[in-house]
Parts: structure tokens; C-alpha cells; sequence
């Protein structure tokens, strides 16, 4: 059958046909296109890969924030905890001189109250003594007068004496 | 083919209408014989013409379909409406010829020497039955691949130069629709079949995906070749891929087909023919494939056109017409599926031919 027979002719131009857009398409075609692709895919490999660094970079940065972060936290405690610490010393140590120099205090004026204490009494009995002394002396004074008036005078001087 | 059943068919009928008026005639040739006798060689001659005509009529069935697939020295666009064609011819005696085909539009069908033979296809032989001509002229066929061909530079090479000029930037428009295509065949198609190597032989495989697709589609066409259906181009593109693929295969692929691993020595005797009718197989499958393919479908298409002039009536033809939409949907499926699987099969021998078989030889 004529169907099955192949046309040499039609061989030929085939041939010629087939092989011309094989050589133009490759060279005009399909290496600009396939270089196009190529160089595409490498841009979007490239920049995915850039993408994954920088992501594994902002991680690290990232834990490197977090640990500096937890550093200056620790930081900060040491020191408030410190100085937590220093002030309670303080606190207590002042307390303490206080209450030392508070003992002084009312010790030294203790003494010295017990010394004006001492002081006043020695005055006094100076001046009780003296008083008896002039009271003894006007009584003496007196004595020769009567007496009643003597005894007046005696109580009359007590009562002074003891306003005093 | 169909010249014996006809002559065949129009004596019988002359016989028969002979045999029947004869006696007739001579029954009554007592009267006006002479009227008589015109009158019935008149009828029969009618009869003779019409029974003729029907019989042209369904002839032309199977002609009609066999003169659209096969190829032609002119391009017919409907009957009567038809492009000639350059002929070209070569003998040894005359040296290249080239001429219109429209020169044998005549009684004969000849023209300076040679004779247009209207056959199952039409084929041009010398008058002088001594002489040898071949014959490279510019058919049906050849116009309509250059044509493609043409298509096909035309598009990629614009392609080519987008990518060029839009270095850098996303493609758009027909760049990315055609993209799409071309990335299927090289991911999907070369790149797994072929192996690591693929790259030397995207280009052809490239080629012969889109050379096969659009002249599968233009083959669709009204009034359009039947390239792609036709065994001389089906057969040249079998063999340019059986060429690739045993100019780059390497020692394994010969040394299996001469010495099989792990076959037992009685066997190679049947192993070693297997092996070598497989190789010529392949490209001989390959270039079937395609033709039978697309001859099939124009076949189913034509036949049914065809059932609408058998009939010839008002209602068959919504069915038919409905029914020929229908399978010309498929028609453009199987352009897409056959310039697929012809790319395919071409990266799977050239990927087999070239694989590096280390694994293999373990394996048995």
C-alpha cells in the first residue's frame, strides 16, 4: 500500500527541514532560553540559600542577644543583691553604733547626773551646815532675850530653812 | 485499488440491462422498432450513467479519505481551490527539472515527458518507461513542514531573545507559557530519562517535541497535511534518533548486545537476535506509533465527514458534526500525548544507551 511506502523525496526534505530547525532552534533558541532558565534557577537557589544564612545567622544573633541579655540580668541581680547586702550591713552596723553611742550617751549622762547628783548633795550639805551654822549663830545671838522668842526664832528659821 | 471493482460493477450493470431489453425490443419490434430501440438503449444508457454515478459516489469515500492523508503535488483547499506546488525532478539523463504542478492540470495529466498518476497517492512516472526520475519535489507535505518549521523558528527564536532581554525579571506573556512546556519536557522528560548528561541532548530532543506538536496540531487543520501521519517523516525522525542514540552509546550497551550478563551460553543463541531485532524495534515502533496515530485520526475524521455524504441527509449531519467536535478534542489530546511520548521513548533509548551500567552488572 502506497501509505506504507515512504517517499524518498519526502525523506529528503525532511531531512533537510528537520536538521536546519534542529541547528537554528539550538543555536538561536533553546541556548538563550535554557541559559535564561539556568541562570534564573541559580539567582533563586542563590538568593534561597542567602535567605537561609541570614536566617541562621539572625539566630545565632539572636542567642547571642538572649545571652547577653541573661548576662546583664545576672548582672543586675549580683549588684542589687550586693547592694542589698551593704545596705542591710549598714543598716545593722549604725544601728548597733547607735545603740552603742545611745548607751554612751546615757551612761555619760547618767555619770553626770550622778555627779550633780553628788555635787548638789555635797552643796547642799555645805549649805544645810551653814545654815545651821547661821541659825545657831542667831539663836545664840538671841538666847539672851527670851524664851519664847528664842523658841519662835527657832521655828521661824526651820520653816525658812525648809522652804529653802 | 478500487479500478477492478468498478469496471466490474459498470459491466455487470451493462450485461444486465443488455440481457433485459434485449428481448423486449425484439418482442415489439414489429411496430415502430426503430423508435423503440433508441428509446431502451436511451434508458439503459441512463440507467448505465446513474448507477455509474452512485457508484462514484461511494468510491469517493474511500478516496476522499485516502487522497486527504496521503501527500500531493498541490495544495487542495476544497475542490477546485488549490495552491500548485513546485515539482522538482532529477534524472540522469535530463538533470534537474523543476516546474508548477499546476502543468498537469490536463486531459492526460502529462506534461513534458511525465505522467501524474492519480493512485492511492499521487506519483509522477515518465512516459518513457525506460527512464529512472526521482522525485524531490515541494508536495503537500514538504509545504506544510517548512511551514511549521518556519512557525517554529519563528516562535522560539523570539522566545530566545525575551529571555535575553528580560535577563533578571520574571518572564511574562507567551515566554512563560511556552516556559512552562519546555521545563516539562527537560524536568520531566529528558532529565530523568536521559541521566546527568542531559544537557547535550536537550536541544534535539527540544526540537523534536515541538517539530512533532505542531505538526501534529496543523495537521488538524482543514485543508491541512497530514505530516506527522505520513510514514516517510515518522520514519526519518525514527531514524535520526537511532542514529544519536548508537553514535553516543557507550561500550555497555554494544557489549550487552553481544554478550548478555548472566545469560547461560545455549541461551545467548536466542539472546543475541533478540537483542538485535530490539534495537532495529525501537526507532521501528517509534516511527509506527506516530503515523499509525495520526493517520487513525484523520481516518476517523474523514470517515465520519464521509457519513454525511453517504446519507446525504438533513439530520445525520448535527449527529456527525457533534461527534467529529468531539473527536477532534481528542485528535488535539493525542497531538499533545504523541509528541510526548515520541520525546519520551527518543530520551529513554538515548538514556539507556548511555547509562553508565556498573550497577547493573552487580545486580544480576
Amino acid at each position: 500500500m502506497s501509505l506504507l511506502t515512504p517517499n524518498p523525496g519526502l525523506i529528503f526534505w525532511m531531512l533537510v527541514v528537520f536538521l536546519m530547525v534542529v541547528f537554528i532552534l539550538a543555536k538561536f533558541a533553546w541556548k538563550p532560553i535554557i541559559k535564561g532558565l539556568k541562570d534564573r534557577e541559580n539567582e533563586i537557589q542563590g538568593a534561597l540559600d542567602l535567605a537561609e544564612r541570614t536566617k541562621a545567622e539572625m539566630i545565632k544573633l539572636k542567642s547571642d542577644n538572649e545571652k547577653l541579655i541573661a548576662e546583664a540580668n545576672a548582672v543586675r541581680d549580683r549588684i542589687l543583691r550586693d547592694a542589698k547586702e551593704a545596705s542591710d550591713r549598714m543598716i545593722a552596723e549604725s544601728k548597733d553604733r547607735a545603740a552603742v553611742e545611745g548607751q554612751k550617751m546615757i551612761d555619760s549622762a547618767r555619770d553626770t547626773i550622778r555627779n550633780e547628783q553628788h555635787a548638789a548633795i555635797a552643796k547642799m550639805r555645805k549649805e544645810v551646815a551653814t545654815l545651821s551654822l547661821e541659825i545657831a549663830e542667831q539663836v545664840l545671838h538671841r538666847e539672851l532675850k527670851d524664851k519664847e522668842s528664842q523658841e519662835k526664832l527657832i521655828a521661824d528659821l526651820a520653816s525658812s530653812a525648809r522652804m529653802n | 485499488m478500487y479500478t477492478p471493482l468498478r469496471l466490474f460493477i459498470t459491466t455487470a450493470l451493462v450485461a444486465a440491462t443488455c440481457f433485459f431489453t434485449l428481448p423486449a425490443s425484439a418482442q415489439e419490434s414489429g411496430h415502430d422498432d426503430h423508435n423503440k430501440v433508441a428509446e431502451s438503449v436511451n434508458k439503459a444508457e441512463h440507467e448505465i450513467e446513474h448507477n455509474l454515478e452512485k457508484s462514484e459516489e461511494k468510491f469517493n469515500i474511500g478516496q476522499m479519505i485516502m487522497h486527504h492523508i496521503a501527500d500531493s503535488h498541490e495544495w487542495e483547499f476544497s475542490h477546485g481551490v488549490a495552491i500548485p506546488l513546485p515539482v522538482i525532478l532529477y534524472s540522469a539523463d535530463r538533470g534537474i527539472e523543476v516546474f508548477s504542478s499546476s502543468n498537469f492540470h490536463n486531459d492526460h495529466h502529462e506534461y513534458n515527458g511525465y505522467h501524474l498518476v492519480h493512485g492511492d497517492s499521487e506519483k509522477i512516472v515518465p512516459v518513457d518507461e525506460a527512464r529512472v526520475i526521482y522525485d524531490f519535489s515541494i508536495t503537500k507535505n514538504v509545504a506544510s513542514m517548512m511551514l511549521s518549521a518556519i512557525i517554529l523558528v519563528l516562535i522560539f527564536t523570539s522566545i530566545g531573545k525575551a529571555y535575553q532581554n528580560n535577563k533578571g525579571k520574571a518572564p511574562k506573556g507567551f515566554q512563560s507559557a511556552m516556559e512552562i512546556v519546555i521545563l516539562f519536557i527537560r524536568d520531566d522528560v529528558v532529565k530523568p530519562n536521559v541521566g546527568p548528561n542531559y544537557e547535550k541532548y536537550l536541544p534535539y530532543l527540544l526540537t523534536l517535541f515541538f517539530f512533532i506538536l505542531v505538526n501534529n496540531i496543523l495537521g488538524l487543520l482543514p485543508g491541512a497535511a497530514n505530516v506527522t501521519g505520513n510514514i516517510a517523516v515518522t520514519m526519518t525522525l525514527a531514524v535520526i534518533t537511532f542514529i544519536i542514540v548508537h553514535i553516543n552509546a557507550n561500550k555497555h550497551y554494544y557489549l550487552h548486545l553481544v554478550k548478555p550478563t548472566g545469560v547461560p551460553a545455549p541461551l545467548l543463541l536466542i539472546m543475541i537476535p533478540v537483542e538485535i531485532v530490539g534495537v532495529f524495534m525501537k526507532p521501528f515502533s517509534l516511527m509506527v506509533r506516530l503515523f499509525a496515530n495520526m493517520t487513525a485520526g484523520h481516518i476517523i475524521l474523514l470517515s465520519l465527514f464521509g457519513l454525511i455524504f453517504i446519507f446525504q441527509s438533513m439530520f445525520i449531519a448535527p449527529v456527525i458534526s457533534l461527534f467529529a467536535l468531539f473527536l477532534n478534542f481528542i485528535e488535539i489530546m493525542v497531538a499533545f500525548i504523541q509528541a510526548f511520548i515520541f520525546t519520551l521513548l527518543s530520551s529513554m533509548y538515548i538514556g539507556s544507551a548511555i547509562e553508565d551500567n556498573h550497577h547493573a552488572d552487580h545486580g544480576h
